[in-house]
């Protein structure tokens, strides 16, 4: 089990997650790849928080429900997000940032 | 189990960013949300882990999965980001994570090592409808609303625009 396991490296393992997800928020054009990005930013969040409440502060269950809102503003976000995107694609026929270059016809 | 968990997350999670194929780059950020649940379960937070489980793995993965079938042809490979492009994404995501390593292996956490129990969901609901002292009676009404919302507009935006004329 986790014990014996310090924080730090659960703490590496986010951050490597979170720095990836940068890494394809920034280079990906394609808008469902982007969302995807942000959904592995905001799950690193999660571990972080989780990982933080349990093995410093066993006692309370802050990081509990912090993540627990976390997962579900991601929910709402990832629904508005897909309901945007297929609006645009019946607009446009397209969801590549690089093309949607007007807001309204 | 440990590191095969954060194994399969950093593995994932790279293959989900570079991945051609974006029906295959959905399928390893299912298996990153998958391993987080295994973390979760190996921190012993087993309502948290139900909850992974269940709303990134089932829901939102599937949700992504519908609207890539709805929008892509799955035989298309996504153009190639450009060397330029990558390297200076490379460069400030690289020079972040190694800033914040540097700062996470440098700082001293204190431990507490007191019996752990397991979390009772009844503790977890009883917080979480609790109006006191370590009550979450309004984040959880803020959610709530935030939810009834986002229901609303999702129904909005992606029903039908009726015809702008009449």
């Amino acid at each position: 089990m986790f014990e014996g396991i310090p924080i730090t490296w659960f703490l590496v393992v986010s951050t490597i997650m979170f720095f990836v997800g940068i890494f394809g928020f920034l280079v990906r054009k394609n808008l469902i790849t982007m969302l995807m990005s942000t959904e592995l930013i905001l799950n690193s969040v999660g571990i972080n928080f989780v990982a933080f409440n349990r093995i410093l502060y066993p006692g309370q269950l802050e990081g509990m429900f912090f993540t627990i809102f976390i997962i579900a503003v991601a929910a709402a976000e990832a629904s508005i997000a897909i309901a945007i995107i297929l609006n645009i694609y019946r607009r446009m026929k397209n969801i590549d940032v690089e093309k949607i270059n007007e807001m309204k016809y | 189990m440990f590191f095969f968990f954060s194994a399969i997350i950093i593995v994932c999670s790279i293959l989900t960013v570079t991945s051609r194929k974006i029906l295959r780059a959905a399928t390893y950020l299912l298996f990153v949300l998958v391993s987080t649940a295994g973390l979760y379960f190996l921190l012993r937070y087993n309502f948290m882990a139900a909850i992974q489980l269940a709303l990134y793995a089932g829901g939102i993965v599937v949700l992504i999965i519908f609207s890539i079938l709805l929008t892509s042809h799955i035989g298309d490979r996504l153009p190639s980001p450009g060397w330029k492009k990558a390297l200076y994404a490379g460069v400030v995501s690289a020079f972040g994570a190694v800033m914040t390593l540097v700062v996470i292996l440098q700082t001293n956490f204190q431990a507490t090592s007191t019996n752990i129990e397991r979390t009772e969901v009844r503790t977890i609901g009883e917080n979480l409808l609790n109006t006191g002292k370590y009550g979450y009676a309004l984040p959880f009404e803020v959610i709530s609303i935030l939810l009834l919302a986002v229901m609303i507009g999702a129904i909005v935006l992606a029903k039908k625009q009726e015809d702008q004329s009449n």
